[in-house]
């Protein structure tokens, strides 16, 4: 129950609203419902949509709309790697293939330690850094500008060690 | 010129309130609020004739004036959605500059008589709503927002909101309805956000940069705003510069500065010495432009732009030199378009989906004059029958490439990507 294990953060999150329009809070809610797990569980759903009365159907539409929320578990990391088209002009593309030839993996695949799950996403604001890519992680999203497959492969190393995100 | 809007370049610890004090922060919102009537703040915004810069180029001033005085409460909406691929100047003025920022968001409800303003940020700015967050916290311990500010009875507050990963968002309507905690889909309109937004209330809804010059105006005054530009489009502009150049990057000139001086004074010219080839001035959603020398001695401005039968949007110029292929760019754009429709209306959801699979026969190997020529009026069937403006802008990348580059659609021109 989010209520009972962060119970200062949905509060805040609340405040932010006026009071008789609770359902705004179904998207910062759900974030902090991906923080445990890095995906939206079915419990969750059921106790977001308790908590905004509505029904949990309607939750589950919220997520199945936008990108950044899952209801399926990943990696551990989710490295949303950046192929539109000002990236691509500076070599994304290629940036991605070498990557996940060196990860061993396809792009959605996971490595099997369940650590990195690569992804391919559409413009991230930050097309003058390419290649770039964003790091989900349960504690948040960080963005990587300008790298190389061989600094990719160095966060990957840290991020093995530590199980920690690392700037 | 120092910068206006970027001036963390001149000033590195702009971001730090004490800093922003010391170099005039907060005196606009001060004048405004104790000096001013709301009507005044209004009138000097729409005689410097600011333009909206998340796309549309709407006078700021006449906007603020749309909101009824006998419907309350109002809101503030910041736009920082900021999607549109090729765009990221609204994050470098929130991660660098933010007060002046949340300063402009400050004078805008104040001037619209609203006591609550959201910035909306798509969900991937997350580190920027925690920068923002501790800028608003400092605000309110400084006593520039909160109850009762410079002692009148103006009160105000701003939260910060997180989409999660979804262009459309970036429409105004479907940004109000991601607020509101559903799906993120256009509106009918009418009614207008001035009429019926937020909540159903009255809502101004501007681009972060839209906001970020407005202290400046309020400061300075209209007559020195209009001084800088053009009279077409005054003030000065980031360009946001990206794709086969030497320095990609942000650019803050004045606007009429041409797409010869953003792209090789600025921009360090082409990689490699290239030829360039083709200009697209608004990210994705943009027209080809031939970048011929009449195009690159084209200033930049709204009406300037369209005079070459393309956009200049959010400015967001991307270039493209000899070795790219037209035929790879679209099927970018269309990849893209397919992906962030909402799906709410027929033309733009069924048309996506079409153009995507007759790019990917041509990439296949059928590229064919039938083929090119089909992808071509599957286009030019969506235009003017979409919902929100996002229709539109799928195709026009895509008739303006075949059009006005035929030969890389021929059978014989080489397709895939750039060499
Ligand atoms: C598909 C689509 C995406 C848009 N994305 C953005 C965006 O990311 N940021 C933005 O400020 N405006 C965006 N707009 C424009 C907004 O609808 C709106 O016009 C703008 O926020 C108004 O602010 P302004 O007058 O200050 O430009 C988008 C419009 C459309 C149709
Ligand atoms: S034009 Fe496309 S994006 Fe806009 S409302 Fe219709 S389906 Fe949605
Ligand atoms: S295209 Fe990759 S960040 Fe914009």
């Amino acid at each position: 129950m989010l209520a009972e294990k962060y119970p200062e953060e949905v509060k805040k999150i609340f405040a932010k609203y006026p009071p008789e329009q609770k359902r705004s809070a179904v998207m910062p809610l759900l974030y902090l419902a991906q923080r445990d797990e890095g995906f939206v569980t079915k419990a969750a759903l059921e106790d977001i949509a308790q908590m905004l009365d509505i029904t949990s159907t309607d939750v589950a539409e919220i997520v199945g709309f936008y990108t950044l929320y899952h209801d399926e578990k990943a990696g551990k990391y989710r490295m949303q790697v950046c192929t539109d088209l000002p990236c691509a002009l500076r070599g994304a593309d290629k940036f991605l293939e070498e990557l996940c030839g060196n990860l061993g993996v396809k792009v959605g695949e996971t490595t099997p330690d369940g650590m990195v799950t690569v992804e391919a996403v559409m413009c991230l604001a930050g097309c003058d850094k390419a290649p770039m890519f964003q790091i989900q992680s349960p504690d948040g999203i960080a963005y990587h500008d300008n790298m190389t497959v061989d600094k990719t492969m160095e966060l990957v190393a840290a991020l093995r060690k530590s199980g920690k995100e690392v700037k | 010129m120092a910068h206006l809007l970027l001036r963390h370049r001149d000033i590195p610890d702009i971001g730090k309130m004490d800093v922003y004090e010391k170099n005039g922060g907060f005196e606009a919102f001060k004048k405004a609020v104790t000096k001013m009537k709301p009507q005044e703040v209004t009138d000097s915004v729409k005689a410097s004739w600011l333009r909206g810069r998340g796309g549309a180029g709407f006078s700021t001033g006449l906007k603020w004036g749309f909101i009824p005085k006998d419907i309350w409460p109002h809101y503030v909406v910041a736009n920082a959605d900021e999607s549109e691929p090729g765009t990221f100047k609204d994050r470098e003025i929130m991660e660098s500059n933010p007060f002046q920022f949340l300063e402009g968001v400050a004078i805008a409800a104040y001037a619209t008589g609203a006591n609550a303003a959201y910035i909306y940020l798509r969900g991937e700015f997350w580190p920027v709503a925690a920068i923002l967050d501790e800028k608003i916290a400092d605000m309110e311990k400084a006593g520039f927002l909160g109850d009762k500010l410079f002692g009148t009875d103006f009160s105000l507050r701003i939260y910060t909101h997180l989409g999660a990963g979804a262009y459309i968002c970036g429409e105004e309507t479907a940004l109000l309805e991601s607020i509101e905690g559903k799906r993120g889909q256009p509106r009918i309109r009418p009614p207008f956000p001035a009429v019926y937004g937020l909540y159903g209330k009255p809502t101004v809804v501007n681009n972060v940069e839209t906001l970020t010059n407005v202290p400046l105006i309020v400061e300075k005054g209209s007559d020195w705003y209009k001084s800088l530009g053009t009279a077409d489009s005054p003030g000065v502009k980031i360009f946001s510069l990206s794709g086969r150049v030497n320095q990609p990057g942000n650019y803050e000139l004045p606007f009429g500065t041409t797409f010869r001086e953003l792209i090789y004074n600025y921009g360090g010219g082409i990689i490699d010495g290239r030829p360039i080839k083709a200009i697209m001035a608004a990210g994705a959603s943009s027209a080809m432009i031939v970048a011929d020398d009449k195009a690159l001695d084209t200033p930049m401005d709204y009406a300037s732009v369209r005079a070459l039968g393309a956009d200049l949007g959010s400015a967001s110029v991307i270039v493209i030199d000899d070795t790219v292929s037209l035929e790879w760019v679209i099927s970018k754009t269309i990849h893209f378009f397919k992906h962030e429709s909402c799906g709410k209306c027929t033309p733009c959801r069924e048309g996506t989906y079409w153009m995507l699979h007759l790019i990917e026969r041509i990439e296949n190997g059928e590229k064919t004059k039938e083929t090119v020529e089909l992808l071509h009026s599957v286009a030019r069937q969506m235009l003017n029958k979409n919902l929100c403006p996002l229709g539109d802008f799928s195709t026009m990348a895509v008739t303006t490439a075949i059009e006005r580059f035929p030969a890389d659609f021929e059978a014989s021109a080489a397709g895939g990507e750039h060499g």
